[in-house]
């Protein structure tokens, strides 16, 4: 191994059902380097830092960390900890009843005899804490402290067991500026202890200011390693987006505006919702494509989401049709014709064990109330009308939902919600692990919807995709909106440059 | 092999295989239990009296069904809250007095009150579930125990009778019906619930609520409406089965009506081939449950286990059937057959 | 560079606040029942002793029962379990003419089994603690009843002599009518619930086991990325409860000398309350063995009320119980409700 390099990871590859998940992919870490991992959805990440820490196999490449001789696998996470490589997740791995000193030496916990030695461990707690200038008092309970401050105890944690790689998933999500700003100061002292420290993140800020390197991934390959002073931020978002067409045809014509009527179907006033999304301004005209963009975490799932009253929005106003509509809960905002396909398919959109029939005609039937139960002469007529207007392959109405393909499965739930035959359909991400086929078909469905009149937001990683259906699109960056991009400036460059922000 | 997986595939399998396996026990051993007489027009026979016993455990395996379906959790009350219902109804008609052989007060207030008294207990657990979030067990549990002491109150601790023959009706049998009233008001407590399943969307709502409660709140679902409108329903549900039993013996005995109920009813949900963890449900399949459990239970009484020891056969089925519907033990045998797969596949290689 | 803002300030939290409500609650109902009480002797050291003595067992029980429910279990076999233990102790000594002391041991033994059964369902199936222990509950009354469905009385003359041992306070006396000075007095019972208390509270406080118990019940998934092997720790805390279900059982059966199906009905709702009432939480994570004492304790003060009252129904005592009860219950979740908002 090279002198100053921590880790290496060769050729590695790893495939679930159905998808590359990672293909001949290298990872190089030195010692005293933030190096961070960057990487749209289905980039690999998550993947690569799954199968470092264990957590998957992966199927051939190896792994080489400094100190062991030859390849190393970990099995589980607590073996990758033992070689030396310990993760900090987004959710902080604490136990929130436990005090701070606990929580830093549970189950290597010193001892006197048989029992435990408090007294070593909270003097060993305010060492080490103090150490990494932390200042807590180490017998309070964990729950008592901030998000931020549980992020850095358990930072500590990981590099009191001798860490000599520290991988950081998504620490910062949670945390306000001043808070970051206290992590930051922690990533830098360890690495001047010279921990090798990962840093995966959405905040292209936040990789500018701490970051020695970066490692750009993408559909599973490498894009490649660079230093952070050698890659611009507009170069950064174009190489995690993929700059190069697929080969499908434009679906709009070329240089013909879209026409979009002057009726304003949604007006959102200075609607927020705390913790997620800070207060913005939003108007939605009658047959009009708006895209959502910005990096995911940057708040576009959560503006949808305060409209739809999923999180109940906490201020500002929001009006449907010039009227005002207080929405306390999802079937409010249908009652006044949304419609909403959320991000999550299998975790908020599917309901698993109903059928096909049940998963289509259920947002009908809750609009309808719970005695108006439509016939199932009447069931089966919408399901089979929409099973043939979306080609939704199944064996069968009555075949249980889960059973579908992946693109199957949101083709349902984009049944379910036209035939609620909305005005105003929010469409996150509803092209996410589609095969290419589908991707196109719905693409063509919401323009065709549009031009009916329906007006639709649509949210996607993919810049592609957002320049063919939309019409204009508002730019979302660390949970604000921060402008929007009429029909004439939608192109790659303009929109990555938006999505970057900032300086160059 | 295809066939055989169709059929036991079949949702209803599960329950009619093991009601088919407890009569075949019986028909080994008590050659008698499948004869039926007719005297003065009434049927009689150990079968009969499986069918007339089992009528409040059907009774309350349907309202268990429906709330564990809906959230995941079983209702550990219904026993006591029968006992509750039954003192209030004893105690309404006979106005207060220990004994009685005419109605103190009209015989419809008496049972309008119990019932009440009982849906008032389903909202109370429907309250302390949906709203509150507490876990299903822990809520009812608060009934399950001080249910009782309740009863007990109501009837000043004593055993409070009305001799009345139009309160033995609901109890007993009818000249003319060849089967006694009890299967009747069982059957009509399953039609009008199979009706509402059938003529309304409650069914749909109970089972998305159950299978995924976030999806079915984006949809436009009120989950925790739907939670509680279960708990009540099974209340009610309790209320009724608590008529009937206290009907059997024209009296109110705080102490044994209900008792064990509770039990009964979760392993009729349990054998009806329904998940203990919610969503979906089969009806039908708790009905057959129920049947089964009682067919089960005058099976061990005919071989002369006393009541007090019949519990432990429930259990231990209990605890085989939850342990079968367990996800990790399925995982455990997909691995071993996989290792052996793998084994012979070697073999061969 | 330093992070000033990092200390924050610690107040009494939600969990810590339940707790001294119970204590105060304790007192408060004590010293009323003292001067609602006076005329009866309410007052007296013996009575304050009674309720030690009456609910010895309960304890026993109670500090298991805590330590199931901070995992974020529940066991409602305990009732049951105590009934067969004292049939079981019972049936051996009198019908099989079996010693006190390997009757005692066997009785123990029994409890290890039982908790182990449980202890796997849960753990290892991942079968919910409740139909597992509702199971359990329904299959040790069962089996009580096939021992024996009449009652037996314990005649063994070691086994009485332990139920009858006093041990006087050299302290606290008073003199009666005929000028001696009455000892107030405990039995042996006594001293080994109080043992055991000290007993579970240093295991709790000062074992890994105990602190890995406070782990899985405050976050299992946590426990499980620290490297705490979860499935055993709690397969161990099943066991622990149905270990300490059989001592309180034979505490139980020293103050009853007797065995019967219908013995200690109820006792897994008292062993409940007395954990939620003493400030363990439903959810699991936080719980203290004395907290749970001050539970029973309260349940026995109500007890003694109801005795001295004279003309209300023991079943006053279930009722009050679970009104505490759901009181409590309650109480938790709008601090648990309050919590959760605060963090956002």
């Amino acid at each position: 191994m090279e002198s100053g390099v921590v880790l290496t990871m060769k050729n590695i590859y790893k495939t679930f059902p159905g998808v590359k998940a990672l293909q001949n992919v290298d990872f190089t870490l030195r010692k005293g380097e933030i190096h961070a991992l960057m990487g749209e959805n289905g980039a690999g990440k998550s993947t690569l830092i799954k199968v470092l820490t264990g957590v998957e196999e992966f199927e051939t490449g190896e792994i080489r960390i400094d100190g062991k001789d030859g390849a190393i696998i970990n099995r589980s996470p607590q073996e990758a900890q033992t070689n030396g490589i310990s993760t900090v997740y987004q959710e902080v791995n604490l136990c929130p009843n436990l005090s701070v000193a606990e929580n830093l030496y549970i189950g290597r916990e010193p001892r006197k005899g048989a029992f435990i030695d408090w007294g070593t461990m909270k003097k060993n707690a305010a060492e080490l804490l103090e150490s990494l200038d932390i200042h807590v008092d180490v017998s309070a309970a964990v729950e008592n402290y901030s998000i931020a401050i549980q992020q850095m105890l358990a930072i500590a944690r990981a590099v009191d067991m001798s860490a000599k790689v520290l991988i950081l998933d998504e620490p910062t999500s949670s945390l306000d500026d001043d808070e970051v700003e206290k992590l930051f100061v922690l990533m830098r002292r360890l690495k001047d202890q010279g921990v090798g420290i990962i840093f995966v993140t959405h905040f292209l800020e936040q990789v500018y200011a701490v970051c020695d390197r970066i490692t750009v991934l993408r559909n599973g390959t490498l894009v490649g390693e660079y230093k952070v002073e050698e890659l611009p931020r507009v170069q950064l978002v174009a190489k995690m987006m993929g700059k190069d067409f697929d080969d499908l045809a434009s679906l709009k014509k070329e240089g013909e505006a879209t026409k979009v009527s002057d009726e304003v179907v949604i007006e959102a006033k200075n609607l927020g919702h705390k913790g997620t999304i800070r207060p913005f301004n939003l108007t939605v005209h009658k047959g009009e494509v708006i895209g959502l963009t910005g990096l995911l975490g940057s708040g576009r799932s959560e503006l949808v989401r305060a409209i739809y009253g999923a999180d109940k929005p906490d201020e500002g106003e929001l009006f449907v049709k010039g009227e005002k509509l207080q929405v306390n809960m999802p079937i409010d905002a249908m009652m006044h014709g949304m419609a909403y396909l959320p991000e999550n398919r299998k975790e908020e959109g599917i309901i698993a064990d109903l059928s096909v029939r049940e998963n289509i005609i259920i947002a009908l039937q809750a609009k309808k109330g719970m005695f108006r139960l439509m016939s199932r002469k009447e069931q089966e007529e919408f399901t089979d009308e929409y099973i043939k207007i979306l080609q939704i392959k199944t064996a069968d109405r009555e075949t249980p939902i889960k059973q579908l393909s992946g693109g199957n499965q949101q083709k349902v739930i984009l049944g379910r919600w036209l035939l609620t035959n909305p005005d105003f359909l929010i469409l996150d991400e509803p092209t996410r692990g589609i095969d290419i086929g589908t991707k196109t078909e719905i693409q063509k469905l919401v323009l065709e919807l549009a031009e009916k009149g329906m007006s639709v937001i649509f949210i996607s990683s993919e810049v592609e995709e957002m320049i063919r259906t939309c019409s204009r699109m508002a730019v979302l960056r660390d949970g604000s909106k921060v402008g929007e991009l009429e029909e004439s400036e939608l192109n790659q460059s303009s929109i990555m440059k938006a999505i970057a922000g900032g300086a160059e | 092999m295809s066939k055989l997986k169709k059929i036991t595939q079949f949702r209803l399998f599960l329950p009619i295989l093991c009601l088919v396996l407890v009569l075949l026990v019986n028909l080994i051993t008590t050659p008698d239990f499948f004869a039926i007489s007719v005297r003065d027009g009434m049927l009689y026979g150990y079968i009969i009296d499986v069918i007339n016993r089992a009528s409040e455990l059907v009774i309350l395996a349907v309202g268990m069904t429906l709330m564990v379906a809906a959230s995941g959790g079983t209702d550990i009350s219904v026993g006591a809250v029968m006992a509750v219902a039954a003192a209030v109804v004893c105690n309404v008609l006979s106005g207060g007095q220990q004994s009685v052989t005419e109605y103190s007060n009209p015989y419809i207030l008496g049972i309008l009150a119990g019932i009440a008294v009982a849906a008032v207990c389903g909202c109370f657990n429907g309250f302390l579930v949906a709203k509150l979030k507490i876990q299903p067990m822990i809520a009812t549990l608060i009934l399950f125990t001080a249910g009782r002491g309740i009863a007990q109150l109501i009837t000043k601790g004593q055993i409070t009778y009305v001799r009345v023959d139009q309160y033995k009706v609901l109890g007993s049998s009818i000249k003319g019906l060849p089967l006694p009233v009890p299967f009747f008001v069982a059957m009509l407590v399953v039609i009008v619930t199979l009706l509402l399943l059938k003529r309304t969307a409650i069914g749909l709502y109970i089972e998305s609520v159950g299978i995924n409660s976030k999806a079915s709140r984006l949809v436009g679902l009120k989950s925790s409406k739907i939670i509680f409108l279960t708990y009540l329903f099974g209340g009610i549900l309790a209320g009724i089965a608590g008529l009937v039993a206290s009907s059997r013996i024209y009296s109110a005995d705080a102490n044994n009506i209900g008792l064990n109920m509770e039990l009964d009813a979760i392993l009729a949900v349990a054998l009806g081939g329904n998940s203990l963890g919610g969503g979906k449900f089969s009806l039908m399949g708790s009905v057959i449950g129920a049947y089964t459990i009682q067919a089960l239970t005058t099976t061990l009484y005919a071989m002369h286990v006393s009541s007090d020891q019949v519990p432990v056969y429930k259990a231990i089925v209990v605890v085989i059937i939850v342990s079968l519907q367990s996800p990790q033990l399925k995982k455990w045998v997909s691995k071993m057959k996989l290792n052996k797969k793998t084994v012979s596949g070697n073999e061969v290689a | 560079m330093s992070t000033k803002t990092t200390k924050t300030k610690r107040k009494i939290d939600g969990n810590s606040f339940l707790l001294l409500i119970t204590i105060a609650l304790f007192f408060i109902m004590y010293i009323a029942g003292m001067i609602i009480f006076r005329e009866q002797g309410f007052g007296k050291v013996q009575n304050f002793l009674n309720l030690f003595i009456s609910n010895a067992g309960l304890i026993v029980i109670a500090a298991g029962m805590t330590v199931v429910m901070i995992t974020g279990g529940i066991d409602i076999s305990v009732g049951s379990v105590v009934a067969l233990t004292c049939m079981l102790l019972a049936w051996m000594m009198e019908n099989k003419g079996i010693g006190a002391i390997p009757a005692t041991l066997l009785v123990l033994v029994m409890g290890v089994v039982f908790g182990l059964v449980q202890g796997f369902l849960v753990a290892y199936l991942n079968i919910q603690p409740f139909i597992v222990t509702l199971a359990g509950m329904f299959f040790a009354r069962g089996m009580t009843a096939i021992i024996s469905t009449d009652m037996i009385s314990i005649s063994n003359e070691t086994f009485l002599s332990w139920a009858k041992y006093k041990i006087y306070l050299p302290f606290g006396g008073y003199v009666n009518r005929k000028g001696v000075m009455i000892y107030p007095y405990i039995y042996p019972s006594v001293v080994i619930a109080l043992v055991v208390l000290v007993l579970v509270f240093v295991m709790l406080r000062y074992t890994k086991f105990g602190r890995s118990i406070y782990a899985v019940g405050g976050n299992e998934q946590s426990a499980l990325m620290m490297g705490l092997n979860v499935r055993r720790t709690k397969l161990k805390a099943y066991v622990l409860s149905s270990t300490l279900c059989g001592l309180g059982g034979f505490l139980f059966c020293l103050n009853t000398c007797a065995g019967f199906v219908e013995q200690a009905k109820g006792l897994e709702m008292d062993a409940i309350a007395s954990a939620v009432i003493g400030g363990t939480l439903l959810t699991g994570g936080v719980g203290n063995v004395f907290g749970s004492l001050f539970g029973v304790l309260i349940k026995g003060t109500i007890e003694a009320f109801i005795t001295f009252q004279g003309t209300l129904s023991s079943w006053w005592t279930r009722i009050t119980i679970a009104a505490m009860l759901c009181f409590f219950i309650v109480l938790q979740s709008i601090f648990a409700a309050a919590k959760s908002k605060n963090k956002k």
